[in-house]
């Protein structure tokens, strides 16, 4: 390395960066370091992974219980639907969710409002948002409510086994849940209000809103375009786990009386779980990597941030390109490690 | 699971052993005999000069539907392949994002990089490159639309957002230019040029900004270039210029030279049309550029009319200008890019 003139060492990290980051969910500026910039692009990967799993869920488990639905129309939508968007190279799905989103959104002065103060436009989706007064206390309540279920629970649970004893675990757990971070509002000095979107011009035909929560387009596409990608697999995972589970479960669960939907919710998913959640991990994995396209549409994510513009910036081609590798590496396996947990959990313990 | 933990921890060890290894392998290549050059070699016996490109910037690097590339930046590769090679077709392009391309270098996929790329101290002592001289002056400027109401910086307000390419110099100046306006603006940083253009011109950023020649050659692109205008304002240097990998000196002056003399040709007359003639020139400057004096190309092992195929196969700077940038409507006013004896600020030292 010596001859090609690249020196190694990982003490830019402390340097400052002197690049700005479009959209960031921590405190960052130019002004900080490069430590700080991996971090910014580490928690946008972790957003967008995050939001595009439990979209990817919700939609994949719909569509995989319609392709076993007994209506025609609906198995074959979601049939189709699954044919289509697995088979489309996801770098394609992303750009055609950016770009069809550009040319289809208004711009921010022409855009109409949804439900009042809603706006959806080329510049971002933007929406009223909560301002906290106190906002440490109140998390610090929801913490104590948490912590409060948890003995509740231990409490009960030996009640139960000593003395025979039930107690409405799940009441109790609701009320504390809601009556102490209520009580912030009384005595804890916690307020929240609220502010809407304020169109505003820049100049003659430019305009955005300023105010409110601002979710930037890159963000948008980006979510949509992984969790319609990956949840057409995750559809496949929970098709291919129902069908697992014998006939004989389903005749005898409708012999006793039990409708379509207490079947699926009573017998078949919790057994299909274990099968689904195996290969499911993999598709979180997948989804977190995929998001590493996200360079592509200007979100800035890891490898847009570190791996791309820091790399450039100081030419620390192997130090940074290790510290990103390793991040993944350590962002697959947490996955891994808690996907394996949560299936050992609801595994059939043999008695 | 903790198999896998192992598994993964020996494929890490494996591959930094072989890491450590390779390393080990380019230090011992570093005992270099005077004159000779790794690269000229390596480029004589592949046949081809080894050149990394924009991936699409009319005038400086850019191919026609045929896989023509024609440009500025890509006549210094073909000077440099004319002056080794006897041929300026034998140039191998690599089209390169802003982001790619000084690994590209440095990892020896390319051996010069002609893409508009600014020289600044960083990248000259920091990153393992060698800039080797200047064929654009230019500076960095921003677009809008022309109905925009914006005609000058100076209407820029908060909150405005701005579309550029990530690992640019671009980024760093735009961060210096709206922080010391105390201007709070959205940077929409993309890695590929194209997707830059396609975002703004869907109106997804109030301007773009980078390099006014990059400004003034992604303008034809836009789906109306009519509709936008460049900001009369130019906040940065951005002296363009091709750059080398660090540590072949002999590589280093043969493409700085091959500069140079498109250069200095334009200085004394010399053209793809004369240059045979103006070997029996009274001045033996211009003799010494066409090879018919000396021994110029004897220093960096080259034959004598290394120079000479230059200006005939590739022309002189002028000519280069002209032909890409000027006659193609990009920026038909040299400005700055005009020879020092004609008002510009092009001076190079003398090949002699
Ligand atoms: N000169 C600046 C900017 C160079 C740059 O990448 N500019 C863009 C916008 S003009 C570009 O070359 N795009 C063409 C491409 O990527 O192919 C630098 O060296 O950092």
């Amino acid at each position: 390395m010596a001859t090609r003139g690249i020196d190694f060492g990982y003490g830019f990290l402390t340097q400052e960066s002197s690049f700005d980051v479009q959209f960031s969910l921590i405190e960052y500026s130019g002004s900080d370091s490069y430590a700080r910039a991996y971090l910014v692009g580490l928690l946008n990967t972790l957003l967008v992974s995050i939001l595009g799993i439990i979209f990817c869920t919700i939609l994949g488990v719909i569509v995989g219980i319609a392709r076993l639905s007994p209506n025609y129309l609906i198995r074959t939508t979601a049939a189709w639907y699954v044919e289509f968007f697995r088979n489309i190279p996801l770098l394609l799905q992303i750009f055609f969710w950016y770009y069809a989103a550009l040319r289809a959104l208004p711009l921010p002065q022409e855009a109409d409002p949804m439900l009042g103060s809603f706006y959806l436009t080329i510049k971002g989706f933007y929406t009223p948002s909560l301002v906290w007064i106190n906002l440490d206390i109140f998390i610090y309540s929801v913490i104590a409510a948490i912590v409060a279920i948890v003995f509740v629970r231990l409490y009960a649970k030996k009640l139960r086994e000593n003395q025979g004893k039930h107690i409405p675990v799940l009441n109790i757990s609701i009320t504390i849940l809601f009556i102490l971070p209520l009580l912030t509002f009384f005595i804890g000095g916690v307020n929240v209000t609220y502010e809407l979107p304020v169109l505003k011009q820049l100049a003659k035909t430019s305009f955005i809103f300023e105010g409110g929560l601002s979710i930037p387009p890159e963000l948008l596409s980006l979510v949509i375009a992984l969790s319609l990608y990956t949840a057409t697999f995750i559809a496949e995972c929970v098709r291919a786990g129902i069908e697992g589970i014998s006939k004989g479960q389903r005749e005898a669960a409708a012999s006793i009386g039990l409708n379509r939907k207490q079947i699926l919710n009573l017998i078949i998913m919790p057994q299909a779980l274990r099968i689904i959640i195996p290969p499911a991990t993999n598709q979180y994995l997948n989804l977190t990597k995929n998001s590493s396209l996200a360079a592509a549409i200007a979100y800035p994510d890891l490898v847009l941030v570190f791996a791309g513009t820091a790399l450039m910036q100081t030419g620390k081609a192997i130090e940074i390109v290790s510290i990103t590798m390793l991040t993944y590496l350590t962002l697959s396996l947490l996955i891994s490690l808690l996907m394996n947990w949560y299936n050992a959990r609801i595994a059939i313990v043999e008695k | 699971m903790f198999k896998n933990i192992k598994k993964i921890l020996s494929l890490l060890a494996v591959a930094s052993l072989v890491f450590v290894y390779s390393c080990d392998q380019m230090a011992g290549k570093k005992n270099q005999k005077k004159g000779a050059s790794k690269t000229v070699d390596a480029t004589k016996k592949s046949g081809f000069v080894k050149c990394g490109v924009s991936q699409g910037l009319p005038g400086f690097s850019n191919a026609d539907a045929s896989g023509n590339w024609t440009g500025v930046d890509v006549d210094i590769c073909r000077a440099v392949a004319a002056a080794v090679l006897g041929d300026a077709d034998k140039v191998k392009y690599t089209p390169l994002s802003a982001k790619e391309r000084f690994t590209a270098l440095t990892s020896g996929e390319i051996d010069v990089l002609s893409r508009n790329t600014t020289w600044t101290l960083s990248r000259d002592a920091d990153i393992g490159l060698t800039f080797v001289g200047v064929n654009f002056y230019d500076g960095q400027g921003f677009m809008v639309r022309k109905n925009s109401g914006i005609n000058s910086v100076d209407d820029f307000q908060n909150g405005i957002s701005a579309c550029t390419n990530i690992g640019t110099t671009t980024e760093l100046n735009m961060r210096d230019f709206f922080n010391s306006r105390n201007i709070s603006y959205e940077p929409v940083a993309f890695e590929k040029a194209d997707e830059v253009v396609a975002a703004y011109d869907a109106g997804r950023c109030d301007t773009y900004t980078t390099d006014k020649s990059g400004l003034a050659a992604q303008r034809t692109k836009m789906s109306n270039p009519d509709e936008h205008m460049v900001l009369p304002e130019t906040i940065s240097k951005e002296p363009l210029g091709p750059v080398v990998r660090q540590g072949d000196s002999v590589w280093e002056d043969i493409v700085r030279w091959s500069l140079n003399v498109m250069i200095e040709a334009e200085e004394y007359g010399i053209d793809s049309q004369n240059a045979d003639m103006m070997k029996s020139s009274d001045n033996p400057a211009i003799k010494r550029l066409v090879g018919a004096e000396g021994e110029l190309g004897a220093a960096f092992g080259l034959d004598n009319e290394w120079s000479l195929r230059i200006i005939k196969q590739v022309g002189n700077y002028g000519e280069s200008y002209k032909r890409n940038i000027a006659d193609t409507g990009i920026l038909p006013d040299r400005g700055p890019n005009e020879l020092w004896t004609k008002g510009g600020i092009l001076y190079v030292p003398p090949a002699r």
